[in-house]
């Protein structure tokens, strides 16, 4: 029912939404004008040099295409791997489908960076595979480079194929069985079932994956930042052009970058909400099929099981290398001397600890206003009509449509200067300019977690709390927060670990008090030490995993809602 | 008056789901308001619970206007069609979350909950989590949790929508007789006619946002207002006929000639009025005729004459008989319900004896004398 409009319930609206309202447009919208209109010349002189810059060279205007083909590219390759995966685990049976089944998704949880530093051990000049094809057809020098467009698409298919991956899981397990029986028993082949059935009906989840990739690459860094070298897309673009001090090409190219970003989500929900295509009824979720012939059984095993550990194969050396001592493994194919030392190092040395605790303590600052904020802005979203309600929500998906460079380079340019009349601190170089840049990416996140818990709340249960005299606060504390916990706590967990390992927005805003874990990793592989930059690797995928763990105790009680 | 609706009003973007809703309850009156769904009964309900508020008109209790009241300063209990209990509290702490809001002291909190849960039949269910009950149980639990906060008035949504049908009737019974023993007033909205009329004191049919008529069940169903009425309080044969004047009393000529003579009191129209505005026309205007089916008997084929006047007892109110055929036959437990086919006529239902006739046989069907016959505007919804 629409209009839950209540006595004495409009002042309450507002109490809430303003606030939230202005924090959103004063760290969302308004960096990102500051930009826009810098990019026009700073200082109060109007003009549009910067721009004739930028689409009079040939490198920024490749740089910009670079980013929009990679992103393409990159839909293609990780649908090629995630989607098969998805089916083989989803539709049939084989020993150890379960284990490997929940493994195949975890890239998702690991930080790119670390992601990207993995592959350089397995597949960079001096990697194992490298070293093993090398050594295998006797060559005398590597047999390729790890650099350019073709490696960024191959660390950019390697970790996005899980969006594809979980995203047709899911939805061929809402797949109602009876509609593909149906087609089967209408004569349909099993090709034209998968035609002109399945796919369709898993088009959302395609549409659906494919966006969430292509926003990802056009956002990615890590893995341009590493392996580019001279290809470069427009976030290495940005991140050079600030460091060489060319600030209104940066604003520009930030301008670029962003634009591009929205226009595509722009277009691509348009052309989803044309075919929005639901199961009707309730259906039954497909049964896996079970193979009756032990040999097909066997080589299914091997693909699913084998597919999924080479998926996971840059995690694995990542771990291994953690334990290689400094300088121990030069020129062998497998380093053959092993330590604990490296991880002995990072409690000892303060340098290796400092980042670890810094990083702990924003991600902590930002999910905690995270949580504080998305749960009174979903309240809202989802219990009140307002004017004003579209705008929050759009302000709440914003930062996930804009990449963090853009972010991070609006927060560079408005908090640099201290004028609190125009809104603008001086932030930039104090400790807070990072929880405030994780608070903002994660925003998204936590939002649409909340958004959905609290749609899935029954609102007669807020109702019947008032009936029986609780007033708003009291409602909110002993009937709805109990309720959207779970759904929050999942929230929280993937925007602290995010925060944990965030890295493209970091670079472009740290000091050297505060660097975070990735920025220090950075540091490390850039002056050769590969053991402690891997064993801070490894440290961070520990802390992911204990703040799964922890959150988990709260997802555990996701059945609260069921009742 | 113990409630009182003054002239309510609510629109919902295009649709009027309220539009100009009188309504008044006794103190300790169980009133239903009945009807079908998009009616505007559970706008209603919430506007006096106070989760919505009327774009016009009052809401008065006990004198007072209570209408932009908050809902926890009403002080109304309600049950939701869904139960609404909170699922992360269990029975106890369920029922004593009114109490907790209000501060009442712990000891007070353990008697009045325990109180209550035995008034509900559920003593000893305190500890047990809430989904751990049956469907029927969690109904209990939040009649309990409304009643524990001792309301001077009690809203039921649909309670019993969510209970299958044999645990539905049993309810009905219980809930009415301790509404009943607490002396509470009670507001309950259903879309069920035999809920309805289980339950209530009065029934409230509305239609389109507004009352079409107030009575108590047996008014309701002997003296319907208008068509609609006649229709949504239980089964009826809509014949089309013509009204004609027959001396002192009325007579409806059906389509195929068939002639009932109507005794004056059986006007359900005449309540409203409308019976004299029929009266007016001066061609015979056409009319609907609402029949139930046990005011129907099927007789003999061929027995009294076919079309024109007469039939048992000279003009008695049985009038003339229709000729027609079984199509089926329905078992309804104590009888049967007959579908007769009757040329010219249509398909009429007809209560009767079990085994009176069989599909195909053909069959009389006159009027039982003494029934009542509604006639209302034969353009009537």
């Amino acid at each position: 029912m629409s209009g839950r409009r209540r006595p004495e319930g409009r002042g309450l609206t507002w109490v809430l939404a303003a606030p939230v309202l202005l924090v959103l447009l004063w760290l969302v919208v308004y960096p990102n004008l500051v930009v826009l209109g810098e990019s026009f010349g700073a200082g109060g002189r109007f003009g549009l040099d910067a721009y004739r810059e930028f689409f009079g060279t040939g490198a920024e205007l490749r740089a910009l295409w670079a980013s929009v083909w990679i992103s393409g590219a990159s839909v293609v390759l990780s649908a090629l791997v995630g989607v098969p995966l998805a089916f083989l685990f989803a539709r049939w049976e084989f020993p150890g489908r379960k284990v490997f089944g929940a493994l195949a998704a975890l890239p998702v949880l690991l930080p790119p960076l670390v992601g990207v530093i993995a592959f350089l051990f397995l597949f960079g000049e001096s990697g194992f595979f490298t070293r093993a094809v090398q050594a295998v057809l006797g060559l005398a020098t590597p047999p390729w480079r790890l650099s350019g467009a073709p490696a960024i698409l191959l660390v950019h298919a390697y970790t996005m194929y899980v969006y594809f991956y979980l995203f047709v899981r899911a939805g061929l397990a809402r797949l109602d069985e009876g509609a593909l029986e149906a087609a089967r028993s209408l004569g349909a082949s099993r090709w034209t079932v998968l035609r002109r059935v399945t796919l369709p009906l898993l088009a959302p989840s395609l549409s659906a994956a494919a966006l969430l990739v292509f926003m990802t690459s056009m956002a990615s860094f890590s893995a341009p930042y590493v392996f580019g070298g001279g290809f470069r897309v427009l976030t290495t673009q940005i991140y050079a052009s600030k460091l060489s001090g060319a600030l209104p090409l940066a604003m520009v190219e930030t301008v670029m970058l962003a634009g591009v970003s929205l226009a595509f989500l722009w277009v691509l929900r348009r052309l989803e909400g044309d075919r929005e295509v639901t199961s009707v009824g309730k259906g039954f979720g497909a049964a896996r099929r079970r193979v009756g012939s032990p040999l097909l059984r066997a080589g299914l095993a091997v693909a699913g099981v084998g597919g999924v550990l080479f998926l996971l194969l840059p995690h694995l050396t990542l771990l291994l290398v953690s334990f290689v001592p400094q300088g121990s493994w030069t020129t062998q194919i497998f380093p053959h001397e092993f330590t604990m030392a490296n991880y002995g190092s990072l409690a000892s040395d303060p340098r290796l600890l400092e980042p670890i605790l810094n990083s702990l303590e924003m991600a902590s600052l930002a999910t905690a206003a995270n949580l504080l904020l998305c749960f009174i802005a979903a309240w809202l979203v989802v219990r009140r009509r307002f004017r004003g309600r579209g705008l929050l929500r759009v302000l709440l998906v914003l930062p996930w449509a804009l990449p963090g460079t853009v972010i991070a380079l609006g927060l560079a340019t408005t908090f640099s200067v201290d004028r609190p009349a125009m809104g603008r601190l001086l932030l930039v170089g104090t400790f807070w300019i990072l929880p405030l840049a994780y608070f903002i990416r994660n925003t998204p996140l936590v939002a649409q977690a909340a958004i959905a818990s609290f749609r899935q709340l029954d609102p007669a249960l807020e109702e019947a709390a008032h009936s029986l005299g609780a007033g708003w606060a009291t409602t909110m504390r002993r009937v709805a927060l109990p309720l959207v916990l779970p759904g929050l706590a999942a929230g929280g967990t993937l925007a602290f670990v995010t925060a944990l390992g965030e890295f493209v927005a970091s670079i472009l805003l740290y000091t050297h008090a505060t660097r975070p874990i990735s920025v220090e990793i950075l540091a490390q592989l850039r002056a050769f030490d590969f053991g402690k930059a891997t064993a801070m690797g490894v440290a961070l995928a520990a802390l992911v995993a204990v703040a799964f763990a922890l959150g988990g105790r709260w997802l555990g009680r996701g059945d609260l809602l069921a009742g | 008056m113990e409630l009182e609706l003054d002239g309510l009003r609510k629109r919902f973007g295009e649709t009027a789901a309220l539009d100009g809703l009188d309504l008044a309850l006794e103190r300790g009156e169980l009133l239903t308001l009945l009807g079908p769904s998009g009616c505007g009964k559970t706008t209603a309900l919430r506007i006096v619970a106070g989760f919505e508020s009327p774009d016009e008109g009052r809401v008065r209790f006990r004198g007072e206007d209570v209408t932009g009241r908050s809902p926890r300063r009403r002080g109304f209990g309600m049950v939701f069609q869904n139960y609404a209990l909170f699922p992360h509290l269990d029975v106890f702490e369920n029922v004593a979350f009114g109490l907790r809001c209000r501060k009442a002291p712990e000891d007070e909190v353990g008697e009045k909950v325990g109180r209550v849960l035995e008034l509900v039949d559920l003593p000893g269910f305190g500890g047990r989590r809430v989904q751990q009950l049956s469907g029927g149980q969690q109904q209990r639990v939040a009649l309990a949790r409304a009643l524990a906060i001792e309301p001077p008035l009690l809203l039921l949504d649909e309670p019993l929508s969510n209970l299958d049908a044999a645990l539905r009737e049993r309810t009905r019974v219980e809930l009415r007789r301790l509404i009943k023993e607490l002396g509470i007033t009670a507001l309950f909205v259903t879309h069920d006619q035999e809920e309805a009329f289980d339950l209530s004191d009065r029934v409230a049919v509305m239609r389109a946002g507004r009352v079409r008529q107030v009575g108590t069940p047996e008014a309701l169903y002997d003296r319907p207002a208008d068509a609609f009425v006649a229709g949504f309080v239980g089964r009826a044969n809509r014949i089309r006929a013509r009204l004609e004047r027959d001396g002192g009393g009325r007579v409806a000529v059906l389509e195929d000639g068939t002639r009932w003579p109507l005794p004056d009191r059986e006007w359900g129209a005449a309540d409203t009025g409308t019976g004299e505005e029929l009266d007016a026309r001066p061609a015979g205007p056409g009319v609907e005729l609402w029949v139930r089916p046990e005011d129907l008997a099927l007789g003999v084929a061929g027995a009294g004459p076919g079309r024109g006047e007469g039939g048992e007892g000279a003009g008695g109110p049985a009038g003339g008989r229709l000729q027609g055929c079984v199509g089926d036959r329905r078992f309804r437990g104590s009888g049967a319900l007959y579908r007769v086919e009757v040329p010219g006529i249509g398909v009429l239902e007809v209560a009767g004896g079990r085994e009176e006739a069989e599909a195909g046989d053909p069959v009389s069907v006159g009027l039982r004398p003494g029934r009542r016959v509604h006639a209302f505007p034969a353009d009537a919804p």
